[in-house]
């Protein structure tokens, strides 16, 4: 989770300056930083309640075959189509997935849900209005959207990715498991498609491997960029 | 020629110098005017604009630009011509003869503060 946070937040920044329009550029920065800041809320809990590295060393100081994101995340933004289906379907996924920690037995976990369902949910209403309002748009944006979730579809399963621990998880009542969160995602995602008038695609899953370290060409480019400052001086305070 | 930056985010746009669309006049989404609400029970106060091409898409926007930071209740937007104005020509209408300053309710402006004030304080009413 921390690392799909950081990820995505890295990689929609990457729209700050540049965002198809003024009201745009900024309510994605926004969002792109609230990601960032789940991020460091994440791995300040794996570092204070699971003895893991300080979040700046989880951050900056991993190497990428540490990384659990998935396939996903990790892709450059494209056009805008590409970064608004992949920020829909993301959040989608987010959204179904803090609902059920909400009521997970590891408190930090359900406090933590708690403290972002209000941003989560604007993410999910800002996404939901762009694709329903593209999508009702030219025949130019309508395709766009068509073909953009056509080829997201199957890589946005790989969030759902099973990995070593997950039984764990559900048997201790930390959450109901991917298999679970997949279906619902999927139920709700469906009724936005639909709504706006696309087709849901049928393909399957693809780009799997991330939560086993085992990563797109495009993660370690992005950690390199992103890591630039830290890596010139390793000691700095900020 | 190719646009250099120092900012890898702009080379990856590959840009050539001088191509790009021309922004035409009155190309631009219609404008909405976002009114910005502290509390609830508050008066809405006008914050600025947004571009938009819906009402659901101003109040998405909106949110963003206007209540990004401090408190915010709600947000209203109005579609920019939906707001009627006085002629410029006419803004004479608005000149007050000097001697009817008793009529101005300047002493009004102190009421809220009063009121806030005993709110604050009940027992001393």
């Amino acid at each position: 989770m921390a690392d799909d946070a950081l990820v995505i937040g890295h990689r929609n920044s990457e729209w700050t300056g540049i965002g198809p329009m003024l009201e745009e550029d900024l309510a994605f920065s926004s969002m792109a930083q609230d990601k960032i800041g789940h991020a460091q809320a994440l791995y300040e809990i794996l570092h204070t309640h699971l003895g893991l590295a300080d979040a700046d060393s989880l951050a900056f100081r991993r190497e990428e075959k540490e990384f659990r994101c998935c396939h996903l995340v990790e892709y450059p933004i494209g056009e805008y189509d590409f970064s608004l289906l992949r920020h829909f379907l993301f959040d989608h996924a987010e959204a179904v997935r803090y609902q059920a920690l909400a009521s997970s037995s590891f408190a930090p976990l359900a406090h933590l849900s708690a403290k972002v369902k209000g941003e989560i949910k604007y993410h999910v209403m800002h996404a939901n209005a762009f694709l329903r309002q593209l999508a009702a748009g030219t025949e130019e944006s309508r395709a766009r959207m068509q073909s953009s979730l056509n080829r997201l579809w199957p890589l946005a399963q790989s969030i759902f990715e099973s990995y070593e621990g997950e039984k764990d998880l559900i048997d201790a009542g930390v959450y109901p498991g991917e298999v679970i969160l997949k279906e619902r995602w999927a139920a709700a995602v469906q009724a936005v498609v639909e709504s706006a008038g696309l087709k849901m695609p049928a393909s399957e899953a693809d780009g799997l491997g991330g939560r086993q370290g085992y990563h797109t060409e495009f993660l370690s480019p992005m950690l390199l960029e992103m890591t630039e400052v830290v890596r010139e001086d390793p000691e700095a305070i900020w | 020629m190719k646009e250099q930056s120092l900012d890898p985010r702009i080379n990856r746009l590959d840009l050539s110098r001088g191509e790009g669309e021309q922004v035409q006049a009155q190309s631009h989404l219609p404008t909405w005017e976002v009114f910005h609400q502290e509390k609830r029970g508050k008066q809405a106060v006008h914050a600025g604009i947004v571009h938009a091409s819906s009402p659901d898409m101003a109040l998405v926007l909106a949110k963003e630009q206007y209540a990004r930071r401090g408190k915010t209740a709600n947000l209203w937007v109005v579609r920019t011509s939906d707001v009627y104005t006085f002629k410029q020509e006419d803004d004479d209408v608005f000149e007050t003869v000097p001697e009817k300053t008793y009529r101005e309710p300047s002493a009004y402006k102190v009421r809220d503060r009063i009121e806030a004030w005993q709110k604050l304080h009940p027992e001393q009413l």
